[in-house]
């Protein structure tokens, strides 16, 4: 793929989470505008680009990686991403993707698909539309290398503006005392 | 009874034979990040996270249950100790359920604090996961292990100054667990007398007050010193003396 | 019993066995056991009832020989034939053909000049596979309690620390402490009452050595505990032995039972003021109570878990009171120094590890079995002298020595004295005995990683580096073995391998990374041949492709 200008190539990529974490991004509000013209998003949820382009600057990853979908997806961001970030605790530590690990996938998928339907229950696996869970679901850094990491469930705004902001002065974000929680 | 002089991290400072170096160091204000160690229980140096560097000594020692000697050399904060703290805590990370975005004690947690104290940014070593056990099955306290840290706060505590020894520990290495009596479930111990004494000196949320929802709960731990304070100078013997 | 008495004995049953025309010595230790050395016994006796021999020979069960890898073994006395792999069949051929035709079966025969046996000197096992372990008698006609008779007659307690002091001894449970110097801290101790404790909780993965002794002599035990106790001020002993050696607990049980019968434990022992009691008690199945400090809990009823220490044991141990915690081997090489004077024993081995040791050899070695030599031998002698050297179409690689606390040593060091400071030079321990002989065709990655699976098992889990960074090591050892770690993988192995060392509470944490540790200092090789390459960003201006292969 061709650059069309010089401005970073950021993109945001959801893994096994519940989207907080993008959520959080869009709570920076106004500083957005300042963002977009700051930098080119090519790729994320919040966009719709089908397939992650090559030579991206900086991705941030929310959620943990949970189905080989995901595995599949954090080898491609490694491969054509300079900068790898896990935003947020589930791609940190797991978290609350993680809970599921106690349990089977058979019955994490029965539970989910049978026992909570409203009107049809049915597994998925007939359809062969949902990707395979993994065993477990685990942090990102588990399986490939990972640049920065911000923390929070969901991190804030702030913490999200300041990672950007060092990113794009070309400085890994340190995450000191105030941006460094868990929870 | 005599008094002792050593050096900690190049302060000069004074000690009584019978105190620790934690305890000379925490005088000093000096901070030694610990986990196990509890005023008011026997220490055990579990944990390891207090550990110290004495000049002279090929090992490192817990500051919480070595003495003072004359002239000792004793330094807290190298490199080294801050890379061993820090690695204590990416351990204890890894070993549990941890997730503290759902936990009653998030943000209020013992466990928490130090991971931001050495800075832990995120855990080298792969999550286990342990498929632990959850009883709430006492009437005011639930006994979450998947938050467990295995301080055995709860069980000295249990044993020492309620005098009840409900915990235990059971099982060993990696698959070590809190069990209550001879690993029955809480609410059919006859030994426990609900006190919660236990609950309120454990540092994590592996023991919570029961309807606490997440990031509600606070533990007090210094009640624990006035009581042992109070019992070893028999406060309330003299009061009822001088009563009567 | 008199010191007269005790000869009485000694007279009484040297002179039955010269009134008896040959004896048969059948060993009766766990390893000759398990491939029918009972059956084999039973054959013979039946041999030499059936030839009407029964009345005029003797027929033995003693405890270990040596060559277990060649069992069942069998003496033929009093012209000290050895005979290896006598099964049932054998045993019938040897009462006919040996003894009443008075030809030895050749073929079987291991001769005294063998080099198994001839490289090697015997002190911790000099009556072990001579003498029945059941039976009190034979014991003392080879002097038994002769040095707790002498101890008690002639000498104050001080003179019995100095005389142990003097010796060399040191501890042979792995550290090697000063005996004397430890007898000395215990004596001094200021207690209303102080033990004597015998650590017979043997665990190390290979190691046989004091499960050989308790099996075959289990009364020197005794005798030297009994010494060491009246040179501390102590009146009584335990002998804490894991539950997985029965033999070991039925032989010890019945030596008590014999001892306080003939009065040589009990009160007023050899009519002086000196009382001493001797109690079992049987582990758990906790390797870590071999830690002296779990040692101790675990008697006292509690969890099996270390402490801390400064206090040791001597300051404060069973119940609080001084206590004297040494290892089976150590209490078997006092009687000796008592009766043969501590400058014999220090003639023995190197200036710094006076002595003998006792090795349990295992492993890729063709004579297994349990040997002593004088310490300061070198390893190259035991492995191929004493050993045979590796089975045949293999070579040597390397041996580990400490067991799972210890470390590999290869070939280039092969040359080295095996005493305690030399051993430490290659990051390796004397340990306890067990020498575990690896070759060519095993793999050290996995050699670290089955004693590091051990270690998983064997952590008490009160200390968090050893509970949870032993079983990181054991799962970055894993990535390792099956090709999926990277160089990052290996760095922070070896970060956590040092950190566990350093920051452990007991001595099992300490020592645990330690085969890690060793099998990269000498075959770092076989760790970083195996690594992957770590996934990295791929610039549109490589050739590489930007899409991971299907895994």
């Amino acid at each position: 793929m061709q650059k069309v200008d010089s401005k970073p190539r950021v993109a945001t990529v959801w893994l096994g989470g519940c989207s907080g974490c993008h959520m959080s991004f869009l709570d920076m509000d106004e500083r957005l505008l300042e963002l977009a013209d700051r930098i080119r998003l090519v790729y994320s949820p919040l966009a719709d680009v089908k397939e992650f382009p090559r030579d991206v600057d900086v991705t941030f990853v929310e959620g943990a990686v949970s189905n080989e979908e995901n595995e599949h997806m954090a080898h491609i961001v490694r491969r054509n991403s300079r900068y790898v970030v896990s935003l947020g605790d589930c791609a940190v530590t797991g978290n609350v993707t993680a809970l599921r690990n106690k349990h089977s996938n058979v019955e994490i998928i029965h539970r989910s698909y049978v026992e909570l339907a409203d009107k049809t229950p049915s597994l998925p696996i007939q359809f062969n539309t949902v990707a395979q869970l993994l065993p477990q679901a685990r942090p990102l850094h588990e399986y490939v290398n990972v640049d920065a990491f911000l923390h929070g469930c969901p991190p804030t705004a702030d913490q999200i503006w300041f990672a950007v902001n060092e990113l794009l002065e070309g400085r890994v974000p340190v995450f000191s005392t105030i941006y460094l929680r868990y929870g | 009874m005599s008094v002792l002089t050593l050096t900690i991290d190049e302060h000069p400072v004074s000690a009584k034979p019978d105190e620790t170096l934690l305890d000379i160091a925490h005088q000093n204000d000096i901070d030694i990040p610990t986990l196990c160690h509890l005023d008011g229980l026997i220490d055990v140096g579990a944990c390891r996270l207090c550990l110290v560097e004495i000049e002279g000594s090929p090992k490192l020692m817990p500051a919480c249950t070595t003495r003072p000697q004359e002239g000792m050399v004793v330094r807290t904060n190298t490199d080294r100790l801050k890379k061993y703290r820090k690695m204590i805590i990416e351990l204890l990370a890894s070993e549990g359920n941890h997730q503290c975005a759902v936990c009653v004690v998030n943000n209020h947690c013992e466990l928490q604090n130090l991971a931001y104290a050495v800075g832990l940014v995120y855990v080298r070593f792969p999550y286990l996961y342990p498929k632990k056990t959850l009883d709430a099955t006492q009437e005011s306290y639930i006994i979450d292990r998947d938050r467990c840290v295995l301080c055995t706060r709860c069980v000295r505590v249990c044993s020492e100054v309620e005098g009840a020894h409900v915990w235990d520990v059971a099982g060993r290495g990696i698959s070590c667990e809190i069990v209550a009596d001879m690993n029955q479930m809480w609410g059919d111990s006859d030994a426990c007398t609900s006190c919660g004494k236990c609950v309120m000196v454990c540092p994590t949320g592996a023991l919570i007050k029961k309807g606490a929802n997440v990031a509600e709960m606070e533990k007090e731990t210094d009640f624990l010193k006035y009581i042992v304070t109070a019992r070893q100078k028999q406060e309330w013997v003299g009061e009822y003396l001088k009563e009567h | 019993m008199t010191v007269e008495e005790l000869r009485a004995v000694a007279q009484r049953e040297q002179l039955r066995k010269q009134n008896c025309k040959s004896r048969i010595l059948t060993c009766q230790a766990a390893g000759c056991i398990s491939c029918g050395s009972k059956e084999t016994k039973d054959a013979i006796a039946r041999g030499l009832k059936e030839q009407g021999l029964d009345k005029s020979t003797e027929v033995i069960g003693t405890g270990c020989m040596g060559l277990c890898g060649d069992g069942p073994l069998v003496i033929v006395e009093p012209e000290g034939t050895l005979y290896k792999q006598v099964d049932p069949l054998l045993g019938s051929r040897i009462v006919q053909e040996h003894l009443l035709n008075g030809n030895a079966i050749t073929s079987h025969v291991i001769p005294p000049d063998d080099p198994f046996f001839a490289s090697q000197q015997k002190i911790v096992l000099e009556h072990c596979g001579r003498i029945s372990a059941e039976r009190i008698e034979e014991y003392i006609a080879v002097g038994g309690y002769e040095a707790l008779a002498r101890v008690l007659t002639e000498y104050q307690p001080q003179q019995v620390v100095s005389e142990i002091t003097k010796s060399g001894l040191r501890g042979r449970g792995g550290a090697g402490y000063p005996t004397g110097l430890k007898w000395g801290i215990v004596q001094k101790a200021v207690g209303d009452q102080k033990f004597v404790v015998c650590n017979a909780d043997e665990g190390d993965p290979g190691a046989f050595m004091d499960r050989s002794v308790l099996e075959g002599d289990p009364h020197k035990i005794l005798e030297g505990m009994a010494i060491a106790a009246y040179a501390v001020g102590s009146s009584q002993g335990y002998i804490y032995v894991r539950a997985e050696y029965p033999l070991a607990i039925e032989r010890l049980r019945m030596a008590i039972k014999q001892a306080e019968r003939f009065g040589l434990l009990g009160n007023r022992i050899f009519e002086s003021k000196f009382n001493f009691r001797v109690d079992l008690r049987i582990g758990a199945g906790a390797f870590v109570c071999g830690e002296e400090t779990a040692l101790l809990k675990s008697i006292q009823g509690q969890r099996g878990t270390p402490r801390p220490r400064p206090p040791f044991p001597s300051e404060s141990g069973l119940w609080g009171m001084p206590t004297l915690i040494n290892n089976v081997e150590t209490f078997a090489n006092v009687p000796p120094i008592i009766l043969r004077g501590s400058s014999w024993f220090a003639s023995i081995g190197t200036p710094k590890s006076t002595g003998t040791k006792v090795f349990a050899l295992a492993g890729k070695i063709k004579n297994t079995g349990l040997i002593e030599v004088p310490m300061g031998i070198p390893l190259r002698d035991i492995i191929f002298r004493i050993g045979g050297g590796t089975p045949e179409g293999t070579t040597f690689k390397a041996a580990q020595t400490g067991g799972p606390s210890g470390g590999c040593i290869p070939e280039e060091h092969l040359d080295l004295p095996v005493d305690y400071e030399s051993l430490a030079t290659v990051n390796s321990i004397m340990g306890s005995g067990g020498l575990i002989v690896m070759d060519s065709e095993s793999r050290m990655v996995d050699v670290a990683k089955f004693f590091m699976e051990f270690s998983v098992d064997e952590s008490c889990g009160k200390c968090i580096p050893c509970r949870v960074g032993t079983t990181h090591i054991h799962g970055l050892l894993e990535k390792i073995s099956c090709g999926k770690a990277t160089q990052e993988d290996l760095a922070l192995l070896e970060e956590l391998c040092v950190m566990v060392k350093e920051t452990s509470l007991c001595g099992l944490g300490q020592s645990a990374p330690n085969p890690v540790l060793s099998t990269l200092r000498f075959f770092r090789e076989e760790y970083t041949s195996v690594l992957k390459e770590t996934e990295r960003f791929i610039p549109s201006t490589s050739n590489e492709a930007a899409t991971p292969h299907a895994s």
